[in-house]
């Protein structure tokens, strides 16, 4: 159901600092909105985000209801080596998504 | 029956339900509000006892906002991000929504440069305060007053 996008230069130079950027459909329901009849909207929210270069992470955010509906994304990291990068969203109700994109170092 | 309704007694009806709609909103949908004070508390959570100084962070918002339901918002903070001197986290708050937290980014010298995007919501016009906590301990802070137009988190589902 979750569709997520990921935008990483796929190659760059050692050293370089590039630029990640990333979304995932996702409604962040606040938990704070009401039906019609009054009813409490549960909350179902991404909690954590978390970028791993290679198995080792090198990004992580905890979000709160205040971020938007289909959280973006954008941070940067220091290409070191060719491999992948993995992303991994997690949240309310068993919520789990990942995505990789490869990057080629040069 | 065929009888029409009666343009008086229309309004009348549409008159009623909208009192009643709007009567029913004021006592329903009032959700706990975050306050400066609360603000105040969530970022001592963060900080602890540590003194926050101003400066070192930029936070990126626009000065009018049309629709708090996404608020493009960027956080800078200046940092060589080399590993005896880089930003462990940044951290943003509000005053005005329902909680105070708004996110926080977990970052490391692989992260090259010290800066983070996203989109944020945005309940009413309020102040957004960014910290940015140094592999050093030290906290640095910044604000942004953020008109908006058009509020989150208030529509029905």
């Amino acid at each position: 159901m979750a569709n997520a996008l990921i935008n990483v230069p796929p190659r760059a130079k050692r050293g370089e600092i590039i630029e990640i950027k990333t979304m995932i459909s996702h409604p962040m329901e606040t938990g704070y909105r009401r039906t019609q009849t009054g009813a409490a909207v549960p909350r179902d929210i991404i909690r954590t985000f978390v970028a791993t270069y290679n198995g080792a992470e090198i990004f992580r955010a905890e979000l709160h209801p205040a971020i938007a509906a289909n959280p973006f994304i954008a941070f940067s990291t220091v290409a070191t080596e060719s491999g992948t990068l993995t992303f991994q969203w997690t949240g309310d109700r068993g919520f789990s998504e990942t995505a990789s994109a490869p990057i080629t170092v040069e | 029956m065929s009888r029409q309704t009666s343009r008086r007694e229309f309004l009348r009806a549409v008159g009623g339900a909208a009192a009643g709609l709007g009567l029913a909103s004021v006592i329903a949908v009032e959700p706990a509000r975050a306050t400066p004070a609360s603000m105040q508390e969530a970022i001592r959570k963060v900080v602890g006892a540590a003194q926050v100084q101003t400066g070192r962070v930029k936070l990126d918002l626009p000065p009018l906002s049309e629709n708090g339901n996404t608020v493009p918002m960027t956080v800078t903070a200046e940092s060589p991000m080399t590993a005896a001197d880089h930003v462990k986290a940044l951290h943003v708050f509000n005053e005005k929504n329902p909680q105070p937290d708004v996110v926080s980014f977990r970052l490391g010298p692989r992260a090259g440069r010290a800066s983070v995007s996203t989109r944020i919501r945005l309940a009413d016009t309020q102040t957004v305060v960014a910290i940015c906590e140094m592999s050093d301990g030290s906290f640095w802070q910044t604000s942004a007053n953020v008109v908006v137009t058009l509020a989150a988190c208030l529509e029905e589902a």
